[in-house]
């Protein structure tokens, strides 16, 4: 039995990420999508503490909310002039785009629906790992442990860079 | 009332399908980026809430979570760092008008 | 003796081939050829050593207490194993024929590569192009004939033959810029590996009937005289063999299974030795370097045949019509290369057609040994000839590659009387003009004297009609000498200096090689050298009847030369005014090459390559050019799918995603 506080915070949560999404994709100002995006990013992070992942929570506001957002911004000033709307959907586009999404929140939803008893769990009284446990799984080679693909990973974000300059750099 | 694994998924799969809309409807590439963005972080959201409800004590959900943030970090940066390049050269950055790379 | 020495053997030039063809290129030219003539020198060495332990050492394995020559195998190394005694192995034999011709490739072989230090220069000292590459294949070839040579099976045999076919083919097309060079190696590499399909099918034969590769096993052949020399019992050997002697024995189109194979191996003999109907290669072979013309087209790969039927002469003494076969062949061929190059203008050729004659005299002396008549002088003969031929006949046509690099051409009516400018040359070629005439005391008297003593044992017929040949011998050598370095006096255009002899790297391989040719004839080679193994004194079955009537032709035959050639005069016109028709057809060689033009051309390309070549167009091109139109059809069909918008893959992908989860959903529910 959850206390009526988290049932309100995960209601607000929810709520907010349903009409933030819906917003980031529907607005016709870029400015505000980007907006609108960090917002959804905030309540997911918000999920994430609710749900005991604290290191989990905090990456995604420092890599999502606190990079990738920074980065959009940067990028739509580079690209558009403020204040410039973009210009209307055909409603044919839009109608397709909308028929397909549904389509893809029926079917999800239906097979969801479809485990509903095997979902229907509560989140468990199991303490979540602590960073102790979250560093030793990185930097292990053990079995469970991941020191492999966050080799890989900084491999890939060093790519990353050099592919980001390469391709950016003036000619 | 009980917050079951259910009630968790349902925004999550609402975000997913918001982003796929997005993707298939925007025509300014930024704006398909911040679906796809989205449809990314529904995709981690399911990884968590999964890993916290089923398999409670085990860290694999999380993990992958942590290195999709990773990943979508990267992928963000070149895919910026290639549409500015694109705004560069044609003015531009309509999906509809990048349309050289066929037969 | 270990087995070591011959490893090196084999092992260095091919190492130095490998060396020299890749990392060649970054060296200097001087050093890749310094290098490749001192590679060849070890080997040279190692040789003699070799050859000269066998011969003389007297050890066991190599000599019976009773004085017979034995056979030796100083390593075998099994490569493919199908039963106990068919076996493929790769390993080095030794015996009197394979010691002999280690002397005679390493020797001549280096002689090559000193010479060419010089040859392959021009007058202002800058090297040709590819002088490496030339050290490189000379290497390849070195170690495919001793390979060749030192095989302990028919089939270690038949791999290094095709090796010196293919190193054959690189030198002969060195100057690869030259259409004509091109096409001649084309034609070598053609007809020889046309030839070496019998000699595949022929081992084929052999191998079927007998079970074994094996040289020893196989000439062990059930003949009295031969059970001692080889270490191996008759009894195994009569067992391998039985099927030939059984009663009655196979039988294949009339004529028995044994006949067959031999005619068959000795068909890739008769194309690697250009024997008739399949010498037409050699001749233009010439169009290669000279010292390449020396090493490979004179002294020791042409010979590989005559080598082959020597190895296999127990198995062809069991079979008498394949010997008989060998003599026929030899004998026409020797007579008519004999009468062509009494028409050519062309020095390499005479002397190509010289060395085909020759080659036909050491197969003839094959053809005609048997062991009722002078203990099969003939064999020894043969060898004895290949031996000092490929001596004197090294000398010619070093001493013709040098003319060629003085003058700057292959035809003699560009020499003339070159005696005074070039005496090194001069007295050089001389002396292998004499030793290829037969005359006394030079090599190719004693050895062509045993020939004809071995024919005169075996047949009046053959004996007059090599004696013919061999006065033509003489008749035709005499005119080319005649001809280059006399008939009238060089004329120096002006602007140019007199031709001059060459530097020593030239010079001294003419000179070791004609000192050689003066004195290989007392070589006591029948006690070196025989059919069984069992010293043959020569000396003491000497004929001097024989050797009075060869002697006698050849001076004649000089003389005559003499007469026609040696001063200006018009006598060789008026012969060849007299009988115009047989002058032409011997100057074209007898149309034998528009023969196989017309049998190729007309007859094979137009009646089967025709019909061929319109099936291949039309059925087969046909089926692929349908599918490649299919395929284009459909792909520009489909090709408006990859519209080039990012949103109408996303769509197509979604769209089949949509469909895979609601047939999951449906086929849980």
């Amino acid at each position: 039995m959850d206390s009526v506080g988290s049932i309100i915070l995960f209601v607000i949560v929810a709520l907010s990420i349903v009409v933030f999404s819906i917003l980031a994709v529907t607005t016709r100002k870029i400015l505000r999508a980007a907006t609108y995006l960090l917002f959804t990013l905030f309540a997911t992070a918000v999920v994430y503490f609710m749900l005991d992942y604290q290191f989990l929570g905090a990456v995604q506001i420092a890599v999502y909310a606190g990079g990738i957002v920074v980065l959009f911004v940067f990028a739509i000033l580079l690209t558009s002039h403020p204040g410039h709307n973009s210009e209307k959907l055909a409603s044919k586009r839009r109608v397709l785009g909308l028929i397909a999404s549904l389509a893809m929140l029926f079917i999800a939803g239906g097979s969801l629906l479809a485990r509903c008893g095997a979902l229907s769990v509560t989140k468990p009284d199991v303490a979540t790992p602590d960073m102790n446990q979250i560093g030793t799984a990185m930097m292990g080679v053990g079995e469970g442990q991941y020191l492999l693909p966050f080799e890989a990973i900084s491999v890939l974000l060093l790519a990353c860079i050099i592919g980001g300059i390469v391709v950016a750099r003036k000619r | 009332m009980e917050i079951t694994a259910l009630y968790y998924l349902v925004p999550s799969l609402i975000m997913f399908c918001c982003g796929l809309y997005g993707f298939l409807t925007r025509r300014n590439m930024i704006a398909m980026l911040i679906s796809l963005e989205l449809m990314l972080n529904g995709v981690d959201l399911n990884f968590v809430i999964f890993n916290r409800f089923l398999f409670p004590g085990q860290m694999e959900g999380m993990i992958f979570t942590l290195f999709g943030i990773a990943l979508a970090a990267a992928e963000t940066a070149l895919a910026i760092a290639i549409i500015i390049n694109i705004f560069r050269w044609v003015n531009n950055i309509d999906i509809r008008e990048l349309n050289q790379m066929k037969f | 003796m270990s087995p070591v020495i011959p490893v090196i053997i084999l092992a260095l030039p091919l190492f130095m081939f490998i060396f020299l063809g890749l990392c060649g290129s970054k060296m200097k030219h001087p050093v890749a050829g310094f290098l490749g003539t001192l590679g060849l020198g070890v080997v040279m060495v190692l040789s003699y050593y070799t050859a000269f332990t066998y011969f003389f050492s007297g050890a066991p394995e190599f000599i019976s207490a009773a004085g017979e020559r034995l056979q030796c195998v100083m390593f075998d190394q099994t490569w493919l194993q199908f039963t106990d005694t068919l076996y493929i192995s790769l390993g080095f034999f030794l015996d009197p024929i394979s010691a002999m011709m280690l002397v005679v490739i390493t020797t001549v072989s280096f002689m090559v590569h000193l010479y060419s230090l010089g040859y392959m220069r021009d007058h202002h000292g800058v090297y040709e192009i590819g002088f490496q590459r030339f050290y490189a294949f000379l290497s390849l070839f070195t170690f495919s004939m001793l390979g060749l040579v030192v095989a302990t099976n028919i089939f270690q045999m038949y791999i290094f033959w095709e090796l010196v076919g293919v190193s054959s083919y690189l030198l002969i097309g060195f100057y690869y810029r030259k259409p004509s060079a091109v096409s001649a190696s084309k034609k070598a590499f053609i007809v020889t590996r046309f030839a070496d399909l019998g000699f595949l099918i022929g081992i084929l034969i052999l191998s079927f009937y007998t079970g074994t590769f094996d040289f020893t096993l196989l000439t062990s052949a059930p003949v009295e005289g031969m059970s001692g020399v080889y270490h191996v019992d008759i009894n195994t050997a009569e067992g391998i063999l039985s099927t030939f002697t059984s009663h009655p024995a196979p039988v294949f189109m009339g004529a028995s299974v044994l006949t067959w194979a031999l005619v068959l191996i000795f068909m890739g003999g008769m194309g690697k030795s250009a024997m008739m109907p399949l010498h037409i290669w050699l001749p233009d072979a010439m169009e290669g370097p000279t010292p390449v013309s020396a090493l490979i087209h004179a002294a020791t790969m042409v010979v590989a045949g005559v080598y082959l039927v020597a190895r296999l002469f127990p198995l062809f003494l069991m079979e008498e019509s394949a010997l008989v076969i060998v003599t026929v062949v030899g004998a026409l061929t020797a007579f008519y290369a004999a009468v062509v190059a009494c028409t050519q203008i062309d020095i390499k050729r005479v002397l190509a057609f010289s060395t085909i004659s020759q080659i036909a005299f050491m197969m003839v002396a094959l053809g005609v040994a048997r062991p009722e008549h002078h203990e099969s002088l003939g064999y020894m003969a043969s060898m004895f000839h290949l031996f000092t031929h490929a001596m004197f006949k090294a000398l010619l046509f070093l001493g013709a590659g040098a003319l060629i690099h003085a003058i700057g051409s292959n035809d003699y009516t560009a020499m003339h009387g070159l005696r005074k400018h070039m005496p090194i040359t001069h007295w050089t070629f001389l002396i292998g003009c004499l030793a290829i005439a037969g005359i006394i005391p030079f090599s190719g008297f004693f050895s062509k004297d045993e020939i004809l003593s071995a024919c005169g044992s075996y047949s009046t017929l053959v004996y007059i009609w090599m004696s013919l040949v061999a006065g033509l011998t003489a008749f035709y050598m005499f005119r080319l000498y005649y001809l280059i370095f006399w008939w009238k006096e060089h004329e120096i255009p002006a602007g140019h200096h007199a031709p001059h002899d060459q530097p020593w790297t030239m010079s001294l391989p003419l000179i070791i090689l004609a000192a050689i040719s003066c004195v290989a004839g007392f070589i006591p080679f029948g006690k070196l050298v025989s059919w069984n193994g069992e010293p043959y004194d020569f000396m003491a079955h000497f004929d001097w009847g024989v050797a009075s009537v060869s002697l006698a032709v050849a001076v004649a035959a000089i003389a005559l030369a003499t007469v026609m050639y040696r001063k200006e005069n018009a006598l060789p016109a008026k012969f060849k005014n007299a009988l115009p028709n047989l002058w032409k057809w011997a100057h074209l060689r007898f149309y034998w090459d528009e023969l196989y033009m017309f049998i190729t051309h007309k007859i094979i390309f137009n009646g089967v390559c025709r019909a061929l070549a319109w099936f291949d167009r039309h059925i087969i091109d046909g089926t692929m050019d349908a599918f490649a139109a299919i395929t284009h059809k459909a792909s520009d069909v489909i090709k408006p799918m990859q519209s080039g918008q990012v949103q109408m893959y996303t769509w197509l992908y979604v769209i089949g995603a949509l469909l895979l989860g609601g047939i999951t959903i449906l086929c849980l529910m």
